[in-house]
Protein backbone atom coordinates (compact mmCIF):
# COMPACT_ATOMS: atom_id res chain seq x y z
CA UNK A 1 0.00 0.00 0.00
CA UNK A 2 1.35 3.35 -1.60
CA UNK A 3 0.12 6.33 0.77
CA UNK A 4 1.78 8.76 -2.07
CA UNK A 5 -0.26 6.99 -4.76
CA UNK A 6 -3.20 9.05 -5.55
CA UNK A 7 -6.15 8.88 -7.80
CA UNK A 8 -5.80 11.46 -10.80
CA UNK A 9 -8.10 13.42 -9.67
CA UNK A 10 -5.77 14.87 -7.36
CA UNK A 11 -3.44 16.47 -9.77
CA UNK A 12 -6.90 18.22 -11.26
CA UNK A 13 -5.65 21.50 -9.05
CA UNK A 14 -2.09 21.88 -10.48
CA UNK A 15 -3.30 21.22 -13.39
CA UNK A 16 -6.53 23.28 -13.59
CA UNK A 17 -3.23 26.34 -13.52
CA UNK A 18 -2.64 25.28 -16.92
CA UNK A 19 -5.82 23.71 -18.93
CA UNK A 20 -8.89 25.78 -19.15
CA UNK A 21 -10.85 22.49 -20.11
CA UNK A 22 -11.58 19.92 -17.41
CA UNK A 23 -8.36 17.27 -17.71
CA UNK A 24 -9.73 15.13 -15.42
CA UNK A 25 -12.15 13.63 -17.66
CA UNK A 26 -10.03 13.61 -20.58
CA UNK A 27 -9.32 10.50 -22.34
CA UNK A 28 -5.81 9.44 -22.45
CA UNK A 29 -3.67 6.83 -24.76
CA UNK A 30 -0.42 5.84 -22.92
CA UNK A 31 2.41 6.41 -25.19
CA UNK A 32 3.98 3.27 -23.48
CA UNK A 33 1.29 -0.03 -22.98
CA UNK A 34 -1.53 1.74 -25.22
CA UNK A 35 -4.04 1.85 -22.64
CA UNK A 36 -6.85 4.00 -22.97
CA UNK A 37 -8.78 6.12 -19.84
CA UNK A 38 -9.55 9.15 -18.41
CA UNK A 39 -6.80 11.22 -17.32
CA UNK A 40 -8.99 10.96 -13.06
CA UNK A 41 -8.54 7.04 -13.03
CA UNK A 42 -4.64 7.26 -13.31
CA UNK A 43 -2.65 7.61 -10.90
CA UNK A 44 -0.98 10.47 -9.45
CA UNK A 45 2.03 11.71 -7.54
CA UNK A 46 1.73 15.14 -6.09
CA UNK A 47 4.11 16.96 -3.84
CA UNK A 48 6.15 20.64 -3.60
CA UNK A 49 8.33 19.28 -6.22
CA UNK A 50 6.32 18.76 -8.79
CA UNK A 51 3.22 16.54 -10.15
CA UNK A 52 3.74 13.26 -11.80
CA UNK A 53 0.38 11.74 -13.60
CA UNK A 54 1.09 7.88 -14.53
CA UNK A 55 -0.86 5.01 -16.46
CA UNK A 56 -2.65 3.11 -13.96
CA UNK A 57 -1.77 -0.38 -15.97
CA UNK A 58 1.97 0.61 -16.54
CA UNK A 59 3.14 3.60 -14.62
CA UNK A 60 4.61 5.21 -16.96
CA UNK A 61 4.49 8.98 -16.62
CA UNK A 62 1.25 10.67 -18.99
CA UNK A 63 1.98 14.13 -17.55
CA UNK A 64 4.53 15.74 -15.79
CA UNK A 65 4.04 19.16 -14.33
CA UNK A 66 7.08 21.45 -12.56
CA UNK A 67 5.82 24.93 -11.33
CA UNK A 68 8.27 27.74 -10.23
CA UNK A 69 6.79 30.43 -7.72
CA UNK A 70 9.11 32.37 -6.76
CA UNK A 71 10.28 34.99 -9.19
CA UNK A 72 8.84 34.70 -12.45
CA UNK A 73 6.16 31.84 -12.33
CA UNK A 74 7.35 29.62 -14.69
CA UNK A 75 5.62 25.94 -15.64
CA UNK A 76 7.26 23.20 -17.28
CA UNK A 77 4.69 20.33 -19.06
CA UNK A 78 6.30 17.03 -20.19
CA UNK A 79 2.60 15.13 -22.10
CA UNK A 80 5.51 13.01 -24.23
CA UNK A 81 3.70 10.13 -22.27
CA UNK A 82 0.72 10.64 -23.82
CA UNK A 83 0.00 9.34 -27.34
CA UNK A 84 -3.01 11.63 -27.89
CA UNK A 85 -5.66 13.41 -25.23
CA UNK A 86 -9.53 13.21 -25.99
CA UNK A 87 -11.69 15.76 -24.69
CA UNK A 88 -15.10 16.02 -24.89
CA UNK A 89 -17.65 18.47 -23.73
CA UNK A 90 -19.97 17.69 -20.96
CA UNK A 91 -23.70 17.76 -22.43
CA UNK B 1 -30.27 20.46 -26.46
CA UNK B 2 -26.10 20.88 -26.51
CA UNK B 3 -23.88 19.76 -28.50
CA UNK B 4 -21.44 16.89 -28.07
CA UNK B 5 -18.29 18.29 -29.42
CA UNK B 6 -15.08 15.79 -29.52
CA UNK B 7 -12.06 16.74 -30.30
CA UNK B 8 -8.70 15.07 -30.81
CA UNK B 9 -5.71 16.77 -29.94
CA UNK B 10 -2.52 15.34 -31.16
CA UNK B 11 0.38 15.43 -28.84
CA UNK B 12 4.28 15.39 -29.85
CA UNK B 13 7.03 16.26 -27.34
CA UNK B 14 5.01 18.63 -25.56
CA UNK B 15 7.43 20.41 -23.21
CA UNK B 16 6.25 24.07 -22.71
CA UNK B 17 8.46 26.41 -21.24
CA UNK B 18 8.26 29.75 -19.39
CA UNK B 19 4.41 29.67 -19.74
CA UNK B 20 4.77 33.07 -17.13
CA UNK B 21 2.58 35.70 -16.04
CA UNK B 22 0.53 33.65 -14.24
CA UNK B 23 -1.19 33.91 -10.71
CA UNK B 24 1.16 36.19 -8.46
CA UNK B 25 3.85 38.18 -9.43
CA UNK B 26 6.75 39.28 -7.21
CA UNK B 27 5.96 42.68 -5.23
CA UNK B 28 2.30 43.76 -7.06
CA UNK B 29 -1.05 43.09 -5.65
CA UNK B 30 -2.30 39.88 -6.62
CA UNK B 31 -4.17 40.39 -9.59
CA UNK B 32 -7.53 39.29 -8.59
CA UNK B 33 -8.15 41.52 -5.89
CA UNK B 34 -8.78 44.38 -8.02
CA UNK B 35 -10.91 42.20 -11.10
CA UNK B 36 -14.22 43.54 -11.06
CA UNK B 37 -15.32 39.91 -11.38
CA UNK B 38 -13.79 39.44 -7.87
CA UNK B 39 -16.97 41.16 -6.37
CA UNK B 40 -17.49 42.86 -3.10
CA UNK B 41 -14.20 42.38 -1.35
CA UNK B 42 -15.05 42.97 2.27
CA UNK B 43 -13.22 44.83 4.19
CA UNK B 44 -10.73 42.81 6.38
CA UNK B 45 -9.39 41.92 3.30
CA UNK B 46 -7.46 45.48 2.68
CA UNK B 47 -6.99 45.54 6.48
CA UNK B 48 -5.34 42.42 6.56
CA UNK B 49 -2.91 43.51 4.03
CA UNK B 50 -1.11 45.98 5.60
CA UNK B 51 -0.24 43.71 7.89
CA UNK B 52 2.89 42.44 6.88
CA UNK B 53 5.92 41.56 8.08
CA UNK B 54 8.17 44.08 9.77
CA UNK B 55 6.40 46.73 7.90
CA UNK B 56 7.87 45.96 4.38
CA UNK B 57 4.79 45.00 1.56
CA UNK B 58 5.32 41.79 0.72
CA UNK B 59 3.12 42.31 -2.07
CA UNK B 60 1.42 38.43 -0.69
CA UNK B 61 -2.29 39.50 -0.30
CA UNK B 62 -3.98 37.45 2.04
CA UNK B 63 -2.63 36.25 5.12
CA UNK B 64 -4.32 33.40 7.23
CA UNK B 65 -4.82 35.30 11.05
CA UNK B 66 -3.34 33.03 13.72
CA UNK B 67 -1.36 30.55 11.00
CA UNK B 68 2.38 29.72 12.06
CA UNK B 69 3.09 26.58 10.32
CA UNK B 70 4.92 23.68 11.50
CA UNK B 71 8.28 24.43 10.08
CA UNK B 72 11.20 26.31 12.63
CA UNK B 73 12.20 29.65 11.86
CA UNK B 74 15.87 28.96 10.79
CA UNK B 75 18.22 31.24 12.93
CA UNK B 76 20.88 33.02 11.25
CA UNK B 77 22.31 30.06 10.84
CA UNK B 78 25.29 29.73 8.09
CA UNK B 79 24.23 26.18 8.41
CA UNK B 80 21.24 26.74 6.50
CA UNK B 81 21.42 27.69 2.94
CA UNK B 82 19.41 30.78 1.29
CA UNK B 83 15.75 30.43 0.96
CA UNK B 84 15.75 26.87 3.61
CA UNK B 85 13.66 26.64 6.48
CA UNK B 86 14.12 23.56 9.12
CA UNK B 87 11.92 20.62 9.41
CA UNK B 88 11.65 18.60 12.11
CA UNK B 89 10.27 15.48 10.59
CA UNK B 90 11.50 14.02 7.18
CA UNK B 91 9.43 14.94 3.99
CA UNK B 92 8.80 12.22 1.47
CA UNK B 93 8.06 13.33 -1.70
CA UNK B 94 7.50 11.00 -4.36
CA UNK B 95 7.38 11.03 -8.08
CA UNK B 96 5.91 7.61 -8.37
CA UNK B 97 5.39 4.22 -6.83
CA UNK B 98 7.32 2.90 -4.13
CA UNK B 99 9.93 0.50 -5.22
CA UNK B 100 9.99 -2.67 -3.57
CA UNK B 101 12.94 -4.47 -4.95
CA UNK B 102 13.91 -7.91 -2.89
CA UNK B 103 17.35 -8.20 -1.94
CA UNK B 104 18.01 -10.94 -3.67
CA UNK B 105 17.45 -9.89 -7.07
CA UNK B 106 19.16 -5.98 -6.21
CA UNK B 107 22.59 -5.45 -7.68
CA UNK B 108 24.39 -2.16 -8.34
CA UNK B 109 26.47 -1.63 -11.29
CA UNK B 110 29.04 0.73 -12.53
CA UNK B 111 29.01 0.91 -16.28
CA UNK B 112 28.92 3.53 -19.16
CA UNK B 113 32.18 4.81 -20.10
CA UNK B 114 34.30 2.08 -18.73
CA UNK B 115 36.73 -0.76 -19.81
CA UNK B 116 34.61 -2.93 -17.36
CA UNK B 117 31.61 -2.69 -15.88
CA UNK B 118 31.13 -3.62 -12.41
CA UNK B 119 28.62 -5.29 -10.49
CA UNK B 120 27.68 -5.71 -7.34
CA UNK B 121 24.95 -8.18 -5.53
CA UNK B 122 23.06 -7.00 -2.29
CA UNK B 123 25.75 -9.65 -0.33
CA UNK B 124 28.50 -8.12 -1.93
CA UNK B 125 27.79 -4.77 -1.57
CA UNK B 126 27.38 -4.63 2.20
CA UNK B 127 30.45 -6.86 2.44
CA UNK B 128 32.30 -3.54 1.11
CA UNK B 129 33.50 -1.43 3.83
CA UNK B 130 30.87 1.44 4.38
CA UNK B 131 31.72 4.74 6.02
CA UNK B 132 29.42 6.33 8.92
CA UNK B 133 28.70 10.24 7.83
CA UNK B 134 26.63 13.11 9.65
CA UNK B 135 25.70 15.79 6.61
CA UNK B 136 23.22 18.35 7.04
CA UNK B 137 20.71 18.02 3.94
CA UNK B 138 18.87 20.53 1.83
CA UNK B 139 15.71 19.52 -0.22
CA UNK B 140 14.95 22.59 -3.32
CA UNK B 141 11.20 22.89 -2.04
CA UNK B 142 12.53 24.65 0.80
CA UNK B 143 13.30 22.29 4.07
CA UNK B 144 16.49 21.54 5.39
CA UNK B 145 17.55 18.92 8.35
CA UNK B 146 20.91 19.09 9.34
CA UNK B 147 22.86 16.93 11.57
CA UNK B 148 21.56 13.37 9.64
CA UNK B 149 23.64 10.72 10.04
CA UNK B 150 23.78 7.71 7.59
CA UNK B 151 25.96 4.76 6.57
CA UNK B 152 26.78 3.75 3.05
CA UNK B 153 29.92 3.46 0.64
CA UNK B 154 31.52 5.78 -1.04
CA UNK B 155 31.04 6.23 -4.96
CA UNK B 156 34.71 6.37 -4.28
CA UNK B 157 35.51 3.12 -3.63
CA UNK B 158 33.15 1.85 -5.99
CA UNK B 159 34.84 3.45 -8.67
CA UNK B 160 38.30 2.12 -7.26
CA UNK B 161 40.21 0.86 -10.31
CA UNK B 162 37.51 1.73 -13.20
CA UNK B 163 39.94 3.46 -16.11
CA UNK B 164 36.84 5.88 -17.89
CA UNK B 165 37.37 9.45 -19.83
CA UNK B 166 34.20 10.39 -18.90
CA UNK B 167 32.95 13.55 -17.26
CA UNK B 168 29.82 12.91 -16.25
CA UNK B 169 27.07 10.15 -14.48
CA UNK B 170 23.96 9.45 -14.65
CA UNK B 171 22.34 7.74 -11.98
CA UNK B 172 19.94 5.02 -12.49
CA UNK B 173 17.11 4.11 -10.47
CA UNK B 174 14.14 0.99 -9.87
CA UNK B 175 11.49 2.79 -10.80
CA UNK B 176 13.51 4.64 -14.06
CA UNK B 177 14.04 7.86 -12.29
CA UNK B 178 17.22 9.47 -13.03
CA UNK B 179 19.83 12.55 -12.20
CA UNK B 180 22.96 13.97 -13.44
CA UNK B 181 26.08 15.05 -12.13
CA UNK B 182 29.39 15.76 -12.95
CA UNK B 183 31.75 13.18 -12.41
CA UNK B 184 33.93 15.00 -9.75
CA UNK B 185 30.94 16.06 -7.74
CA UNK B 186 30.03 12.25 -7.20
CA UNK B 187 33.70 11.93 -6.13
CA UNK B 188 36.66 13.27 -3.75
CA UNK B 189 34.31 11.94 -0.70
CA UNK B 190 31.37 13.72 -2.06
CA UNK B 191 28.88 10.85 -2.57
CA UNK B 192 27.98 7.68 -1.03
CA UNK B 193 25.41 4.93 -1.89
CA UNK B 194 23.99 4.79 1.67
CA UNK B 195 21.92 2.07 3.24
CA UNK B 196 21.84 2.91 6.86
CA UNK B 197 19.89 6.26 7.95
CA UNK B 198 19.28 7.09 11.90
CA UNK B 199 21.61 3.54 12.69
CA UNK B 200 18.38 1.76 10.77
CA UNK B 201 18.01 -0.19 7.15
CA UNK B 202 16.98 2.89 5.25
CA UNK B 203 13.00 2.51 4.65
CA UNK B 204 11.79 2.16 1.07
CA UNK B 205 9.55 5.29 1.72
CA UNK B 206 13.28 7.34 1.91
CA UNK B 207 15.16 5.19 -1.01
CA UNK B 208 16.17 1.84 0.78
CA UNK B 209 17.36 -0.39 0.46
CA UNK B 210 20.46 1.99 -0.90
CA UNK B 211 20.28 5.85 -2.36
CA UNK B 212 22.63 7.76 -3.90
CA UNK B 213 23.65 10.41 -1.26
CA UNK B 214 24.78 13.93 -2.65
CA UNK B 215 24.27 16.09 0.30
CA UNK B 216 26.34 19.10 -0.92
CA UNK B 217 23.47 19.59 -3.88
CA UNK B 218 19.84 19.64 -3.59
CA UNK B 219 18.24 16.37 -2.62
CA UNK B 220 16.88 15.40 -5.86
CA UNK B 221 20.11 15.00 -6.86
CA UNK B 222 20.42 12.09 -3.92
CA UNK B 223 18.58 9.17 -6.23
CA UNK B 224 16.11 6.89 -4.20
CA UNK B 225 16.57 3.49 -4.59
CA UNK B 226 19.41 3.64 -6.98
CA UNK B 227 20.89 0.59 -9.07
CA UNK B 228 23.71 1.93 -10.92
CA UNK B 229 26.07 4.87 -12.27
CA UNK B 230 26.67 5.31 -15.95
CA UNK B 231 29.26 7.26 -16.32
CA UNK B 232 28.96 9.42 -19.83
CA UNK B 233 31.48 11.77 -22.00
CA UNK B 234 28.05 14.21 -22.48
CA UNK B 235 25.77 15.22 -19.82
CA UNK B 236 22.16 13.96 -19.57
CA UNK B 237 19.46 15.86 -18.13
CA UNK B 238 18.00 13.66 -15.51
CA UNK B 239 14.16 13.16 -14.63
CA UNK B 240 13.66 16.81 -12.78
CA UNK B 241 16.23 18.21 -14.47
CA UNK B 242 15.11 18.06 -17.66
CA UNK B 243 11.58 19.49 -16.77
CA UNK B 244 12.81 22.75 -14.95
CA UNK B 245 15.19 22.17 -12.20
CA UNK B 246 18.76 23.14 -12.30
CA UNK B 247 21.07 21.27 -13.97
CA UNK B 248 23.78 21.46 -10.93
CA UNK B 249 21.65 22.45 -7.71
CA UNK B 250 23.96 24.18 -5.59
CA UNK B 251 21.73 24.91 -2.78
CA UNK B 252 24.08 28.12 -1.54
CA UNK B 253 23.66 29.86 -4.79
CA UNK B 254 19.72 28.53 -4.93
CA UNK B 255 20.14 26.86 -8.16
CA UNK B 256 16.93 25.48 -7.93
CA UNK B 257 15.58 26.12 -11.71
CA UNK B 258 16.42 26.41 -14.97
CA UNK B 259 18.44 30.17 -15.02
CA UNK B 260 18.68 30.49 -11.64
CA UNK C 1 -20.65 27.13 -25.46
CA UNK C 2 -22.56 28.13 -22.53
CA UNK C 3 -19.91 29.71 -20.76
CA UNK C 4 -16.12 30.39 -21.99
CA UNK C 5 -13.54 28.37 -19.57
CA UNK C 6 -11.73 30.12 -16.95
CA UNK C 7 -8.95 29.69 -15.51
CA UNK C 8 -9.09 28.41 -11.75
CA UNK C 9 -8.42 31.24 -9.50
CA UNK C 10 -7.74 31.37 -5.36
CA UNK C 11 -10.25 33.22 -4.31
CA UNK C 12 -11.09 34.69 -0.21
CA UNK C 13 -13.71 32.85 1.07
CA UNK C 14 -15.39 34.19 4.45
CA UNK C 15 -16.07 31.74 7.39
CA UNK C 16 -19.57 32.43 7.82
CA UNK C 17 -20.13 29.76 10.54
CA UNK C 18 -18.14 26.48 12.52
CA UNK C 19 -19.65 23.85 14.09
CA UNK C 20 -18.09 21.01 15.36
CA UNK C 21 -19.90 17.77 14.52
CA UNK C 22 -17.95 14.61 16.40
CA UNK C 23 -15.00 15.10 18.77
CA UNK C 24 -12.37 15.03 16.08
CA UNK C 25 -14.32 17.23 13.33
CA UNK C 26 -15.51 20.16 12.27
CA UNK C 27 -17.72 21.78 9.76
CA UNK C 28 -16.84 25.07 8.15
CA UNK C 29 -19.44 26.84 6.57
CA UNK C 30 -18.30 30.00 3.57
CA UNK C 31 -19.44 32.36 1.84
CA UNK C 32 -17.11 32.54 -1.77
CA UNK C 33 -17.02 35.74 -3.43
CA UNK C 34 -17.78 34.97 -7.54
CA UNK C 35 -18.24 30.91 -6.33
CA UNK C 36 -19.38 29.66 -10.15
CA UNK C 37 -20.88 26.35 -8.42
CA UNK C 38 -19.60 23.11 -8.02
CA UNK C 39 -21.21 19.04 -8.85
CA UNK C 40 -21.24 16.73 -5.67
CA UNK C 41 -17.92 15.00 -5.26
CA UNK C 42 -15.37 18.21 -6.32
CA UNK C 43 -12.85 19.47 -3.90
CA UNK C 44 -11.31 22.79 -3.15
CA UNK C 45 -7.73 23.55 -2.53
CA UNK C 46 -7.32 25.52 0.87
CA UNK C 47 -3.80 27.68 1.28
CA UNK C 48 -2.62 29.21 4.81
CA UNK C 49 -0.29 32.05 4.44
CA UNK C 50 1.73 32.92 7.38
CA UNK C 51 3.14 36.60 8.22
CA UNK C 52 6.49 35.84 6.53
CA UNK C 53 5.05 34.17 3.53
CA UNK C 54 5.38 30.52 3.93
CA UNK C 55 2.13 28.51 2.43
CA UNK C 56 0.88 25.37 3.25
CA UNK C 57 -2.10 23.75 1.12
CA UNK C 58 -3.95 20.73 1.53
CA UNK C 59 -7.50 19.57 -0.63
CA UNK C 60 -11.02 19.27 0.82
CA UNK C 61 -13.98 18.11 -0.55
CA UNK C 62 -17.36 20.04 -0.53
CA UNK C 63 -19.62 18.71 1.38
CA UNK C 64 -22.50 20.65 0.65
CA UNK C 65 -25.07 20.28 -2.30
CA UNK C 66 -24.40 22.45 -5.54
CA UNK C 67 -28.12 23.23 -4.97
CA UNK C 68 -26.69 25.11 -1.65
CA UNK C 69 -24.80 28.34 -2.49
CA UNK C 70 -22.72 28.35 0.63
CA UNK C 71 -19.70 26.12 0.77
CA UNK C 72 -19.23 23.70 3.38
CA UNK C 73 -16.02 21.81 4.41
CA UNK C 74 -15.37 18.98 6.49
CA UNK C 75 -12.10 19.63 8.26
CA UNK C 76 -10.89 16.35 10.42
CA UNK C 77 -8.40 17.37 12.87
CA UNK C 78 -5.22 15.25 12.44
CA UNK C 79 -2.99 15.19 15.68
CA UNK C 80 0.69 15.57 13.89
CA UNK C 81 -1.81 17.52 11.09
CA UNK C 82 -0.43 21.12 9.74
CA UNK C 83 -3.57 22.73 8.54
CA UNK C 84 -5.95 20.69 9.79
CA UNK C 85 -5.61 21.74 13.30
CA UNK C 86 -5.48 25.50 12.54
CA UNK C 87 -8.77 24.63 10.52
CA UNK C 88 -10.60 22.93 13.72
CA UNK C 89 -8.87 25.21 16.58
CA UNK C 90 -8.23 28.18 15.16
CA UNK C 91 -10.20 29.51 12.67
CA UNK C 92 -13.56 31.58 13.08
CA UNK C 93 -16.36 33.52 11.74
CA UNK C 94 -15.58 36.31 10.27
CA UNK C 95 -11.84 35.01 9.18
CA UNK C 96 -11.14 34.94 5.65
CA UNK C 97 -9.90 31.23 4.08
CA UNK C 98 -8.22 31.57 0.60
CA UNK C 99 -9.04 28.44 -1.44
CA UNK C 100 -9.88 27.30 -5.52
CA UNK C 101 -12.16 25.16 -7.21
CA UNK C 102 -14.25 23.64 -7.83
CA UNK C 103 -11.34 21.30 -9.06
CA UNK C 104 -11.65 17.23 -9.97
CA UNK C 105 -14.38 16.74 -12.53
CA UNK C 106 -13.64 12.68 -13.05
CA UNK C 107 -15.35 12.52 -8.86
CA UNK C 108 -18.45 14.08 -9.31
CA UNK C 109 -22.09 12.81 -9.64
CA UNK C 110 -24.85 14.51 -10.89
CA UNK C 111 -28.42 13.46 -10.34
CA UNK C 112 -29.56 12.94 -14.27
CA UNK C 113 -26.87 10.39 -14.67
CA UNK C 114 -28.71 7.98 -12.19
CA UNK C 115 -27.51 4.71 -10.99
CA UNK C 116 -28.04 3.04 -8.72
CA UNK C 117 -25.71 4.49 -6.64
CA UNK C 118 -23.08 3.01 -4.32
CA UNK C 119 -21.23 4.91 -1.75
CA UNK C 120 -18.40 3.99 0.42
CA UNK C 121 -16.89 6.13 2.87
CA UNK C 122 -14.05 5.80 5.20
CA UNK C 123 -14.23 8.46 7.80
CA UNK C 124 -14.12 11.79 6.46
CA UNK C 125 -13.95 10.46 3.11
CA UNK C 126 -18.21 10.79 3.65
CA UNK C 127 -17.47 14.23 2.82
CA UNK C 128 -17.95 14.50 -0.98
CA UNK C 129 -20.49 11.83 -0.54
CA UNK C 130 -22.44 13.43 1.43
CA UNK C 131 -22.72 16.19 -0.91
CA UNK C 132 -23.84 13.54 -3.32
CA UNK C 133 -26.69 12.60 -0.76
CA UNK C 134 -27.68 16.20 -0.34
CA UNK C 135 -27.33 17.17 -3.88
CA UNK C 136 -29.83 14.07 -4.91
CA UNK C 137 -32.62 15.19 -1.87
CA UNK C 138 -31.86 18.82 -3.07
CA UNK C 139 -32.84 17.27 -6.62
CA UNK C 140 -35.79 15.60 -5.56
CA UNK C 141 -33.86 12.55 -7.15
CA UNK C 142 -35.02 9.34 -6.69
CA UNK C 143 -32.29 6.89 -7.58
CA UNK C 144 -31.59 4.07 -5.34
CA UNK C 145 -28.62 4.81 -3.08
CA UNK C 146 -26.82 3.05 -1.01
CA UNK C 147 -24.39 4.38 1.58
CA UNK C 148 -21.88 1.87 3.59
CA UNK C 149 -19.87 3.91 5.82
CA UNK C 150 -16.84 2.88 8.19
CA UNK C 151 -16.19 4.98 11.10
CA UNK C 152 -14.21 3.92 14.49
CA UNK C 153 -16.85 4.29 16.35
CA UNK C 154 -20.45 5.55 17.13
CA UNK C 155 -20.07 8.76 18.46
CA UNK C 156 -17.43 9.49 15.51
CA UNK C 157 -20.03 8.43 12.73
CA UNK C 158 -19.52 11.89 10.98
CA UNK C 159 -22.76 13.76 9.77
CA UNK C 160 -24.30 11.14 12.03
CA UNK C 161 -28.41 12.78 12.40
CA UNK C 162 -28.65 14.05 9.29
CA UNK C 163 -27.99 10.59 7.72
CA UNK C 164 -30.49 8.99 10.21
CA UNK C 165 -32.98 11.51 9.67
CA UNK C 166 -32.46 11.34 5.59
CA UNK C 167 -32.78 7.81 5.58
CA UNK C 168 -35.73 7.95 8.01
CA UNK C 169 -37.61 9.98 5.16
CA UNK C 170 -36.25 8.23 2.28
CA UNK C 171 -36.60 4.70 1.87
CA UNK C 172 -34.59 4.78 -1.73
CA UNK C 173 -31.71 5.79 0.47
CA UNK C 174 -30.42 2.87 2.78
CA UNK C 175 -27.10 3.28 5.17
CA UNK C 176 -25.35 0.18 6.31
CA UNK C 177 -22.84 1.53 9.13
CA UNK C 178 -19.66 -0.48 10.51
CA UNK C 179 -17.59 0.50 13.37
CA UNK C 180 -14.07 -0.92 13.81
CA UNK C 181 -12.48 -0.18 17.23
CA UNK C 182 -15.93 -0.14 19.20
CA UNK C 183 -19.52 -0.49 19.35
CA UNK C 184 -22.57 0.77 21.91
CA UNK C 185 -24.67 -1.59 23.71
CA UNK C 186 -27.18 -3.58 21.94
CA UNK C 187 -25.51 -1.91 18.34
CA UNK C 188 -26.82 -4.57 15.13
CA UNK C 189 -24.73 -3.25 12.33
CA UNK C 190 -21.37 -4.57 11.08
CA UNK C 191 -18.69 -4.16 13.67
CA UNK C 192 -15.20 -4.29 11.77
CA UNK C 193 -13.35 -3.57 8.50
CA UNK C 194 -15.22 -3.35 5.11
CA UNK C 195 -14.27 -6.45 3.34
CA UNK C 196 -15.19 -8.50 0.16
CA UNK C 197 -18.15 -10.51 2.73
CA UNK C 198 -19.71 -7.23 3.42
CA UNK C 199 -19.58 -5.94 0.23
CA UNK C 200 -21.66 -8.99 -1.32
CA UNK C 201 -23.98 -8.55 1.06
CA UNK C 202 -24.56 -4.73 0.84
CA UNK C 203 -23.67 -3.47 -2.84
CA UNK C 204 -25.86 -3.31 -5.32
CA UNK C 205 -25.07 -6.51 -7.18
CA UNK C 206 -22.74 -6.15 -10.90
CA UNK C 207 -25.78 -6.73 -13.02
CA UNK C 208 -27.15 -3.56 -11.65
CA UNK C 209 -24.50 -1.84 -12.72
CA UNK C 210 -24.23 0.73 -10.48
CA UNK C 211 -22.19 4.12 -10.25
CA UNK C 212 -19.81 3.58 -7.46
CA UNK C 213 -17.47 6.42 -5.64
CA UNK C 214 -15.01 5.21 -2.64
CA UNK C 215 -13.01 7.56 -0.36
CA UNK C 216 -11.70 7.64 2.35
CA UNK C 217 -8.07 6.12 3.76
CA UNK C 218 -5.54 4.32 0.83
CA UNK C 219 -6.08 1.13 2.23
CA UNK C 220 -9.76 0.89 2.48
CA UNK C 221 -10.12 2.40 -1.01
CA UNK C 222 -8.08 -0.40 -2.51
CA UNK C 223 -9.72 -3.09 -0.58
CA UNK C 224 -13.04 -1.95 -1.37
CA UNK C 225 -12.08 -1.46 -5.31
CA UNK C 226 -10.26 -4.79 -6.12
CA UNK C 227 -13.39 -7.04 -3.98
CA UNK C 228 -16.19 -5.07 -6.02
CA UNK C 229 -14.09 -5.70 -8.94
CA UNK C 230 -13.84 -9.33 -7.66
CA UNK C 231 -17.02 -9.24 -7.40
CA UNK C 232 -17.75 -8.70 -11.15
CA UNK C 233 -18.43 -4.86 -11.14
CA UNK C 234 -16.93 -2.58 -14.01
CA UNK C 235 -13.64 -0.98 -13.18
CA UNK C 236 -14.74 1.94 -15.00
CA UNK C 237 -18.23 2.41 -13.22
CA UNK C 238 -15.57 2.07 -9.75
CA UNK C 239 -14.83 5.50 -8.26
CA UNK C 240 -11.86 5.80 -6.57
CA UNK C 241 -10.71 9.26 -3.78
CA UNK C 242 -7.56 8.01 -2.22
CA UNK C 243 -6.86 10.01 0.78
CA UNK C 244 -3.13 9.75 0.64
CA UNK C 245 -1.04 10.64 3.23
CA UNK C 246 -2.05 14.38 3.68
CA UNK C 247 -5.03 13.88 3.71
CA UNK C 248 -7.07 16.48 6.03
Amino acid sequence: MDEHKLDGNAAAGVLAEIFTFEITTARSTCASCGATGEVGAQMAYVSEIGTVVRCAVCDNPLIRVVRQDDGPQRYWLDLKGIEYLQLQERL
Amino acid sequence: MGVRCCTTVHVYDAVVIGAGGFGRRHNEPQAHMFDPDFGGVPEWVYSRRSTTAGGIDMGRGFISRGFRGRRRQAEADDRVPPGQYLVEGFPVLSAGPTPHTPLAEWSFAIEGEVDEPKTWSWEQFRALPSEEFTRDIHCVTKWSKLGTTWEGVSVDLLLEGVDTAAEYVVAFCDGGYTTNLPLEEATGGKAWIAHTYEGEPLPPEHGGPARLLVPHLYLWKSAKWVRGLRLVTEDEPGFWESLGYHNHGDPWHEQRYWGD
Amino acid sequence: MADAPRKLTWRIGEVVETSPDTLRTKRLFLDVPGWVGHRAGQHVDVRLTAEDGYQAQRSYSIASAPENGRVELLIERLEDGEVSPYLTDEIRAGDGLELRGPIGGWFAWEAREGGPLFLVAGGSGIAPLMAMIRHRQAAGNDTPVRLLFSSRSYEDIIFREELERLAAEDETLQIAHTLTRSTPPGWEGYARRIDEEMLGEVAFSADERPLTFVCGPTPLVETVATALVGLGHEPARVKTERFGPTGG
